[in-house]
């Protein structure tokens, strides 16, 4: 019977290892025909990008924001009102707006008008604040300690004037991230989980679930040791010495780093991904102790909003969050923006005295 | 006026539909809720949609308004795979499958895009039914390594789902220690700042560890991104272990007449206060007739006056690239920039592409045998010291590698002469 059954079954099917697919099959033929030959671009207007080829083509891209999570009715809008009212190409930029592209100018108003037809904006080019890029939060990663999508949402919904306008002093990029791996990456603004208690260990469940010298290894201070606990073993923590990470959460579930009350919400600015001007830059604290407060995180919305009111007057045409700070000097930035100044803004780990002032320069 | 009602309800991000599919009877969700209002598109509205479809869906919102309520997650992984492959699979299991069952296993799929994240609709719609057909529906583009997150379905369906995009041309990406999913910008397709072909520098390189890539065996990951010029738009020196940025080494193209006709609409002043003195090397400069000079020699590409000139300013024409290793965001070091290894190189024929397959393989290879578990590429270069990973790899010193020779004394450095004799060497083959 067992047989019977088992050679009835299909051999399993081996995959075709074709690995990244050929963006080329899927690309607007006016960026094949002109691919590697285009000559210059300008924006004109919000959410347009203008790009004229050496050969004198020319293409028009409208770049519009989503909930970057799409189902088959977002999907099928979409593409129903690209099929109308452009010509079948899309793609997505890194911070997940899809790029619409179009061979006239006459086409760019009406697709404009059906996307916000549709509720969704058209912005995010140039010096706007675009989309921020977010992680999976609550909805799909095993060690958030927030969601990703609900924060977005909630700011995208503050800022939206600012997504579909361009008037900042330079583009702003805003991120998420729900642990403090930081997933979401660097930004001019970067919106992360900072736990402030050590784990809470459920010593029962260790010695089935964690690899116990690789749990030990993964601390960044060393402040794991195994230990027997209720005669099982089990993993100890100096509460001491950690620094409330969360790194030997992913490996080592029964080791809880997130809690409701002390899991904060802590905002850094100045990161930097582009070369332009200054190298590029990590993003610095700026503050911490904030209330993860979901459906909306209003404590984050006004901090956010803080920062980028003051950048916005006080910084010059060009320059990104982190340049603006290197010209005025942290004291100024913590002055305009009303933060607290706290020792834990003073770094301590590897390398940081390179971040203290050695020098007499200082503003007054 | 987002806020104004619309036109036409039934096209709209804000529509619900009036049957209701799923048998399963709809949890409260008065926090989630909360998220419907405003005016960007709210993705717990397309939940909403799908949940009047899928019972895994309603049960999905239900486990999301919990999370918020009690602000904690309740998701573990496990081990889920396709058929011949060790990864590509996010296994998601629920801890609270008892009060929401029928989300009870809500597996993602990463899928690695056509280079570019180019799509057709036709092949979006394809992709969308594929979903819709084996998983819950909701796909996110993209996840922050590069991905088609298709996200939500139960351990079989993984396979059947894959098995049927596979067919039409599409492969999973990476998840744990492996090569990863890689990303390139738009680049050569319709950006004039490029200087490199994107396209085949992203296939080239992740396509040939295909199999690093489904067979998780490396000490941790491993990622691969590519940026047309130094604007890196891919955040690919921040974010990649191996980071390929387009850049050039002849002089760059300055179209006199297009920076005067940028003077004569932005004015004088502007430029001064917005290119001129804006270069962080003070190599440019007006001179009275409004031409502007470039000390070439002293640019170090920053991209700067060409962002803001976009017609009067392009990259020069000897187009190349250059490779950064070892960038990497905190745990468990501290963040790590990627370091100069190559500073620049041609890609254009076949023999350029064989050697930047090289040093990638060089490097994956050194790295397999010499990084501990769980430590990124960047780590390894920090723990043994830059000299000893370029010995590695056969990569030669560079003074374009430092930002300023060692401060400190405390080295061996006894067989200065020989080193200083290998430079003459190099420099003597290199001129020919
Ligand atoms: S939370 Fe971080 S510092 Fe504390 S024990 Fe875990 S890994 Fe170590
Ligand atoms: S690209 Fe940057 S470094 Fe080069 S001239 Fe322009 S502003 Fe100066």
């Amino acid at each position: 019977m067992a047989e019977a059954q088992a050679a009835k079954k299909q051999p399993p099917r081996p995959p075709i290892e074709s690995g990244c697919p050929d963006g080329f099959q899927y690309m607007h033929p006016l960026m094949i025909k002109n691919y590697g030959n285009w000559k210059y671009h300008d924006r004109p207007r919000p959410g347009v990008l203008h790009h004229v080829a050496h050969s004198g083509d020319e293409i028009w891209t409208v770049r519009v924001g989503t909930q970057r999570q799409l189902g088959p009715y977002e999907i099928n809008l979409l593409c129903d009102i690209i099929d109308k009212y452009g010509e079948g190409y899309v793609r997505f930029t890194i911070r997940s707006n899809m790029e619409i592209m179009v061979s006239s100018w006459e086409k760019v108003e009406p697709l404009i008008q059906a996307l916000n037809d549709a509720g969704y904006p058209v912005g995010g080019t140039g010096n706007s604040v675009t989309m921020i890029s977010h992680t999976q939060g609550w909805l799909h990663c095993d060690i958030p300690g927030t969601d990703a999508s609900g924060v977005v949402k909630a700011l995208m919904d503050e800022l939206y004037e600012e997504f579909i306008h361009e008037d900042m002093p330079n583009r702003v990029h805003i991120t998420t991230s729900c642990c403090q791996i930081n997933c979401g990456g660097q930004g001019d603004i970067a919106i992360n989980i900072q736990h402030t208690k050590p784990p809470k260990i459920n010593h029962d469940l260790v010695a089935n679930v964690c690899e116990r010298p690789s749990v030990v290894a993964r601390c960044p201070v060393a402040a794991i040791r195994p230990a027997m606990v209720n005669g099982k073993p089990s993993l100890e923590v100096d509460e001491k010495k950690c620094i409330c990470c969360g790194a030997c959460f992913p490996p080592c579930p029964p080791m809880q780093i997130n809690d409701p009350e002390h899991s904060k919400l802590a905002i850094w600015v100045g990161g930097k991904n582009s070369n332009a001007r200054s190298k590029p830059m990590f993003h610095k604290l700026v503050a911490a102790g904030i209330p993860n407060n979901p459906p909306r995180w209003p404590e984050v919305a006004t901090i956010v909003k803080k920062i980028l009111r003051v950048y916005k007057r006080d910084a010059k045409d060009w320059e990104r969050v982190g340049d603006w700070v290197e010209r005025i000097g942290w004291p100024r930035f913590f002055e305009l923006t009303e933060l607290p100044f706290t020792k834990f803004h003073i770094d301590n780990w590897r390398g940081s005295r390179n971040s203290l002032n050695a020098s007499t320069h200082i503003r007054f | 006026m987002a806020q104004d009602k619309p036109k036409n309800p039934e096209k709209h991000s804000t529509f619900i539909p009036k049957e209701k599919k799923s048998t399963k009877p709809f949890h409260d969700t008065p926090m989630l809720d909360q998220l419907e209002s405003g005016p960007w598109p709210s993705f717990v509205t397309g939940l909403k949609r799908l949940a009047h479809n899928n019972n895994m869906m309603v049960d999905l919102m239900g486990q999301l308004e919990h999370s918020y309520k009690t602000r904690l997650g309740y998701w573990k992984g496990g081990t889920v795979s396709v058929f011949g492959y060790g990864g590509g699979i996010i296994p998601r299991f629920s801890e609270v499958a008892e009060m929401f069952p029928e989300s009870k296993e809500f597996h993602t799929l990463r899928v690695q895009p056509p280079a570019g994240n180019h799509y057709t609709t036709n092949m979006l719609r394809q992709l969308s039914k594929s979903w819709e057909k084996y998983g819950s529906g909701l796909i996110a583009f993209h996840g922050q390594t590069g991905n088609i997150m298709f996200i939500g379905t139960t351990t079989e369906n993984t396979q059947h789902f894959f098995d049927e995009i596979n067919e039409y041309g599409f492969d999973l990406g990476g998840a744990g220690p492996c090569v990863r999913t890689a990303m390139s910008c738009v680049g050569s397709a319709r950006c004039e700042q490029s200087n490199c072909n994107e396209q085949k520098i992203h296939r080239t390189l992740v396509n040939n560890f295909i199999d690093d890539m489904h067979r998780p065996a490396l000490p941790y990951k491993f990622k691969f991104k590519v940026s047309g010029c130094p604007n890196d738009c891919m955040n690919s020196i921040q974010r990649s272990d191996f980071a390929v940025i387009g850049t050039w080494r002849d002089d760059m193209q300055v179209d006199q007449k297009e920076v005067k006709a940028f003077i004569k609409s932005k004015g004088r002043k502007y430029v001064i206060d917005n290119v001129i003195s804006r270069c962080p090397t003070n190599a440019l400069s007006l001179s009275d007739d409004d031409t502007l000079n470039v000390d070439n020699r002293n640019c170090v590409r920053c991209m700067h006056c060409i962002n803001v000139m976009t017609k009067a300013l392009a990259p020069g024409k000897d187009k190349g690239v250059s490779i950064l290793i070892g960038g990497k965001r905190t745990l468990k070091i501290g963040d790590t920039f990627g370091t100069v290894i190559v500073p620049f190189m041609k890609l254009e024929t076949d023999e350029d592409y064989e050697k930047i397959k090289e040093i990638a393989s060089n490097t994956i290879d050194f790295w397999a045998e010499n990084g501990l578990e769980h430590e990124r590429c960047g780590e390894m270069i920090e723990r043994i010291g830059l000299v000893n990973f370029l010995e590695g790899i056969g990569i030669e010193v560079d003074p374009h590698m430092i930002s300023s020779p060692r401060t400190s004394s405390y080295a061996r450095m006894d067989d200065w002469d020989q080193e200083a004799e290998k430079w003459r060497q190099r420099k003597q083959q290199a001129a020919g």
